[in-house]
């Protein structure tokens, strides 16, 4: 996908948050990443050293925590929640699904000196 | 993967990289490699009394900056009611003869144009040749537009109120997915010489889209496609999706595509004069 740019958005974040908060050190960064996202995880791994290298993430540790992916059937109106984007619908078994959560890229929390 | 994104390599057409970037809309802290200016602020100070670990909640989108630039956009278009499409879609499916001819069907219309590209200005000069006024963005290696571009790009367009914006996105149906520009909405190219199972195979692109274009269908007697099995595939990623079948090159569906268009500016302009 496009792992560089979103780990510069996270250097971003980090560095409004340096300003504000006085944080000398970041040594652990917990991402939320929906399953719909379309993040390849050792990309972004891969990507988070190289681009916060200089930066007070440099040598963070990078913790995923993945979110699962809901849809909204247009079958059976239920919630439902599914492992990938083109499965039916547990409840019905109906093919039209809209997703409604997964698509998550959040940064949730920082852990600073 | 794509490996440099942003405007650390776009350039804006007709203007080298090292244009002045000291107007507002510009804050240019983005770049890569030795571009970088972050880390001279209050990091690296040493603060007494603060020695422990402690937690900061932080709960933003990664890609909130760029959110921000699309917000902005989405409020100068919103005061000029203007309408901005999004035009996504594989490299080659038609966008731009599309565009071409859309331009000519809605005549005195007042339009602008964004053409993204990584590289030439092809596209612009097409564009241009309609009589339309239109700007290039190259991304250089990058995949995608994204807020800040954009914005960049409309400060350079003389867009009057009551407009449409085409904004085409670089070909790729993978990232521009993921970033909004301030468009109204997302539309999808789709042509028939893709492949019908192409909404399956790439889903977020149609589920972030409004409308579908499936263009060419004059070829479709010689693909041997199923054109009903193209707009089954797209409800099946995004059961609220609009498919609108068109030929860009006879002109077929023409009439639906442009009366859409109108609708929707009309909506929006009414959305601007009530507020």
């Amino acid at each position: 996908m496009h792992e560089m740019s979103l780990c510069e958005g996270i250097r971003q974040v980090i560095e409004d948050q340096a300003r504000t908060h006085k944080i000398k050190a970041v040594r652990r960064v917990r991402l939320e990443i929906g399953r719909f996202s379309g993040v390849e995880k050792p990309a972004l791994e891969f990507a988070f050293d190289v681009v916060m290298r200089g930066s007070v993430a440099e040598g963070a540790a990078l913790e995923m925590i993945d979110l699962p992916g809901r849809a909204m059937c247009y079958d059976c109106a239920h919630e439902v929640e599914i492992a990938d984007r083109l499965a039916p619908c547990p409840d019905c078994g109906g093919g039209k699904l809209m997703p409604v959560a997964g698509d998550e890229m959040r940064i949730k929390d920082l852990e600073v000196i | 993967m794509c490996t440099v994104c942003g405007c650390g390599t776009a350039s804006i057409e007709g203007q080298g990289h090292d244009h002045d970037h000291d107007h507002a809309h510009h804050h240019h802290h983005h770049g890569h490699g030795h571009d970088l200016h972050f880390g001279q602020g209050a990091a690296g100070v040493a603060v007494p009394g603060m020695t422990q670990d402690r937690l900061i909640e932080i709960e933003t989108d990664i890609l909130a900056k760029n959110d921000r630039y699309a917000a902005a956009n989405r409020a100068v278009l919103a005061g000029l009611g203007a309408f901005a499409v999004n035009l996504v879609s594989s490299p080659g499916s038609g966008k731009t003869t599309l565009l071409c001819k859309t331009i000519a069907a809605l005549g005195d219309q007042p339009l602008a144009v964004i053409e993204g590209d990584q590289q030439t200005a092809n596209d612009a000069d097409r564009i241009r040749a309609t009589g339309a006024q239109a700007i290039q963005v190259n991304t250089g290696k990058g995949c995608h537009l994204d807020g800040h571009m954009v914005g960049h790009a409309m400060e350079h367009l003389d867009l009057q109120p009551g407009a449409m914006l085409f904004i085409e996105n670089v070909g790729n149906l993978v990232c521009p997915a993921g970033f909004d520009l301030g468009e109204d909405c997302k539309v999808a190219i789709l042509s028939v010489t893709e492949g019908e199972d192409k909404p399956l195979k790439y889903p977020d692109m149609f589920t972030a889209s409004r409308l579908a274009l499936l263009n060419k269908v004059d070829l479709a007697p010689h693909c041997d496609v199923d054109l009903d099995l193209y707009e089954q595939n797209l409800r099946r990623v995004n059961p609220g999706i609009e498919v609108i079948r068109v030929s860009a090159r006879t002109g077929a569906g023409f009439d639906n595509w442009i009366n859409w268009l109108r609708g929707s500016l009309q909506r929006k302009r009414a959305v601007a004069a009530a507020e």
